[in-house]
């Protein structure tokens, strides 16, 4: 979960862990440790004062002292998880000095086991919803619910600082238990996260005073006409992140001034489209030390004129000297554009993906982003504009172009053309995501090697099962190509037509990745074979509209403990095939649902969904969801 | 009289291309080949026509969907960024009516856009899911809610005045409600609750 500093990153792709080489938490079986009672503050090294419960003394109460020391030092997740197996002293030592608690997936384990295991945590992440969801295609109430999460914690973690949720269903009382029992609570980060209104965030604000980060990042927030700006304390805060882009109701603006203006180490705040750009300007006069800033609209407010009110927007901008990284552009008004010249060139991080603006009106812009290293924008800016982005932003590691008609049959502004041109331009790209209407294998390719350091590479041909459009050919090559020439590859997602041999080269190439979506793909099960049976590292699959049965699934027996789920939707899998998992694997929670809430209970369902467990099936699922159990 | 009918409908003024039939629009993303050929005007112009043999000829395609149905979730675009999009253009007529609306006993207010909900049925669904609780059935003969639930919806009109939600037809409800509120059954009587 450690940010690389040297990229600034939006909250949102904090949360990926396509940066985070440690591989699932693999949590023992075993009986739950004794947690030996001791001063909580920090680490001490002595072990004088403990009162141990049930363990049998060990002879080396030295060697375990130091290994507690260094263990401290050890924060990625792999290494925790290797040191844990080494014997059972070691696996205690881990399980005392773990302070950051990452669950992939909330009903992997129950909350009552994970703190019980460890048992001095500052800070938790949690992951819910698998990410079809964001679709679509899975109706609401699904599950993922913070409630028990919060509870737990609220008993065994009463010091707890950071919390970071991610497609988890968190309500308005779920943020109330967490205000009141989290004396020294610093950091909420909330990303597409939904259930809760404006009321959740007045307690929290009100009552966390300690409170330094709010992050809000494609978030739902329902509009409780409450005013919770207003609710922070009356002193100074502690805020040093305020992002509430994705937050659609009307704020008080004044009292946000009045918020900005004594909180001296605000260092990134993201407004939202309420905020226009005149009042923008006030608040960068009074936080010229931003670094992180989200503009709101960069429009005039509603009944205001051009030329009313012309206030000096380029010093203001100016001013920033610290500014990296730059988004919002909500409701853009190009004549405004000009203003950020004078911070483009420091940028790092450029978000211009709600600005529908052409290659003319980017190009100014971008060419005085030497720096930039990650860009967001529409495919309004066509090939043209990609290729002014290839001319100058040599840093650039991601990239993401999405459509502005996010259409089947629309017009494709951008292509191969575009594609292929950031591949000869920007050679140390790390990730990138495209929506296209149209692409060829050459360009593909030809990314495949100009970008050896792709990590990340998401294709999305908008039209379903199209082809290399120039030479009639499935995409095959191309993909083929990526999993071959890019070594690094974690994280692939795929379209196109594709036929079964695409898949065989992801499963003889592909022997890093760990996420791969799949959707109107493949030709018959030996697809679907070939990445179960190739690809070790596999841990999250989501496919869908793909033509793998029953014999597919079968053949991933031996990996799907390894994976942290398995999603297939529209698929030819049958209840009996979905039942032999069951049967064969009872570790594994094996959930079958209906796309459509309310229909009728029949033998056919369009999704399985399955992760491996380690409580069982859960106890909250709603009516549209049957967990296969064996047994019952 | 069968004449006559089939004369009507090659008169009919329609939105879709000549041709095309509503019956056969793709709903789904695994329903087979659809009869009309015709692509959506707006991808003819500057269409690449090398692609579109290549499309039609292989089998494994299903038809161009019509533009104006589109397969559930595809592209993969999150709809809340989608909505952010959109709401730019169309917001002249996305206007929605907002309503505050409280429930006794609740904590929290919540406002909603009636031009959401098509009718009292959809309506009163959702408020059972926002508060989560159970309003009963409105009987029609007797003026009123049964009081099978303790809970009673009523709104606040332009006059000032509560009624029992479902009094008057659903048009003349939605410009006429100013708010809505969640009355415990006890407080309603005088609004006309019937017992069973």
């Amino acid at each position: 979960m450690s940010e690389d500093p040297s990229i600034p990153s939006s909250s949102s792709s904090q949360m990926s862990e396509d940066d985070d080489r440690s591989p699932p938490l693999d949590l023992i079986d075993g009986p739950i440790p004794s947690s030996k009672s001791r001063n909580c503050s920090g680490v001490s090294g002595s072990g004088v004062g403990t009162s141990v419960e049930n363990t049998v003394p060990y002879p080396d109460q030295v060697l375990e002292n130091v290994l507690e020391n260094v263990l401290c030092f050890l924060t990625s997740r792999r290494d925790r998880s290797s040191a844990s197996l080494v014997c059972k002293s070691w696996y205690r030592a881990e399980a005392l000095t773990r302070s950051e608690l990452f669950i992939g997936n909330c009903y992997a384990v129950s909350p009552r086991r994970a703190t019980a295991r460890f048992t001095r945590v500052r800070a938790v992440t949690i992951k819910g919803k698998p990410r079809f969801a964001d679709f679509n295609l899975m109706p609401a109430n699904w599950g993922a619910h913070l409630a028990p999460w919060v509870s737990s914690m609220a008993k065994a973690y009463p010091w707890l600082e950071k919390l970071c949720l991610k497609r988890m269903s968190v309500t308005d009382d779920d943020l109330a238990l967490l205000a009141e029992s989290f004396a020294g609570f610093k950091e909420l980060v909330l990303v597409c996260c939904d259930g809760f209104g404006t009321s959740g965030l007045a307690v929290v604000v009100s009552k966390c005073r300690q409170l330094r980060v709010l992050d809000l990042t494609e978030t739902e927030v329902m509009d409780d006409d409450v005013d919770w700006i207003c609710c922070f304390p009356e002193s100074q805060t502690f805020l040093e992140s305020l992002m509430f882009d994705c937050v659609e109701c009307h704020i008080n603006f004044e009292a946000l001034e009045k918020l900005v203006a004594r909180s001296p180490s605000l260092k990134k705040l993201r407004l939202n489209r309420h905020v226009s750009i005149g009042q923008l300007y006030r608040l960068m006069v009074r936080a010229p030390q931003l670094t992180h800033l989200g503009t709101g609209s960069f429009n005039l407010s509603e009944g205001m004129a051009q030329g009313d009110q012309e206030l000096d927007y380029v010093s203001a901008f100016a001013a920033c000297k610290s500014l990296v990284c730059l988004s919002g552009f909500r409701e853009i008004l190009l004549d405004y554009i000009p203003a950020i010249y004078p911070v483009c060139s420091n940028l790092t991080s450029l978000n211009l993906s709600y600005a529908n603006i052409t290659a003319e009106q980017l190009k100014p812009v971008i060419s005085q982003c030497h720096k930039l290293q990650s860009f967001w924008v529409l495919d309004s800016i066509c090939d043209e504009g990609l290729k002014a982005v290839a001319t100058t932003c040599k840093e650039l590691r991601e990239l993401r172009v999405f459509p502005v008609n996010a259409q089947e049959d629309a017009e494709g502004p951008v292509s191969e053309v575009g594609l292929e041109a950031i591949s000869e331009g920007c050679r140390k790209l790390r990730s990138i995501l495209y929506f296209c209407q149209r692409m060829t294998n050459a360009a593909v390719i030809a990314m495949s090697k100009n970008c050896s350091e792709l990590v990340v590479f998401r294709l999305c041909i908008m039209g379903r099962r199209r082809p290399d459009h120039v030479t009639g050919e499935p995409m095959d090559e191309g993909f083929g190509a990526i999993v071959m020439n890019c070594k690094k590859l974690t994280r692939l997602a795929v379209s196109g037509l594709l036929t079964d041999r695409a898949f065989s080269y992801i499963g003889k190439y592909g022997k890093l990745v760990r996420t791969l979506s799949v959707a109107f793909a493949g030709d018959s099960d030996l697809g679907l074979k070939y990445v179960l049976e190739g690809c070790h590292k596999l841990q999250k699959l989501e496919i869908r509209d793909s033509p793998f049965g029953d014999t597919a699934l079968c053949s991933g027996l031996h990996h799907y403990y390894n994976m942290r789920f398995l999603w297939m939707s529209s698929c030819s899998l049958t209840r009996q095939g979905c039942w032999a998992i069951a049967r064969e694997l009872p570790r594994l929670v094996v959930e079958v649902m209906k796309s459509n809430e309310g229909e009728e209970e029949g033998d056919n369902f369009d999704t399985l969904y399955m992760y491996r467990s380690l409580e069982g099936p859960r106890d909250d699922i709603p009516q549209f969801v049957e967990i296969l159990r064996p047994g019952i | 009289m069968a004449m006559f009918a089939q004369d009507l409908e090659a008169t009919e003024l329609r939105l879709g291309l000549p041709g095309t039939n509503d019956s056969e629009q793709n709903t789904s993303s695994t329903t087979l080949v659809s009869k009309s050929n015709k692509r959506p005007l707006q991808s003819d112009m500057n269409e690449n026509n090398d692609s579109s043999p290549a499309n039609r000829s292989d089998e494994q395609i299903s038809q161009p969907p019509p533009s104006k149905t589109q397969v559930v979730g595809w592209p993969p675009v999150r709809s809340y960024w989608k909505n952010c999009l959109q709401s730019k253009k169309t917001e002249a007529e996305a206007a929605g009516i907002y309503v505050k609306i409280s429930m006794d006993g609740a904590p929290y207010l919540r406002k909603i856009d009636l031009k959401v909900y098509r009718g009292y049925p959809e309506l009163l669904k959702a408020l059972e899911d926002m508060f989560k609780f159970k309003v009963g059935d409105y009987c029609e003969k007797k003026l009123g809610y049964n009081n099978r639930s303790e809970f009673v919806p009523t709104y606040e009109d332009k006059d000032g005045d509560w009624m029992l939600l479902g009094d008057v037809p659903w048009e003349m409800f939605i410009v006429s409600c100013k708010r809505l509120r969640i009355m415990k059954g006890s407080e309603a009587k005088g609004l006309g609750c019937c017992t069973p």
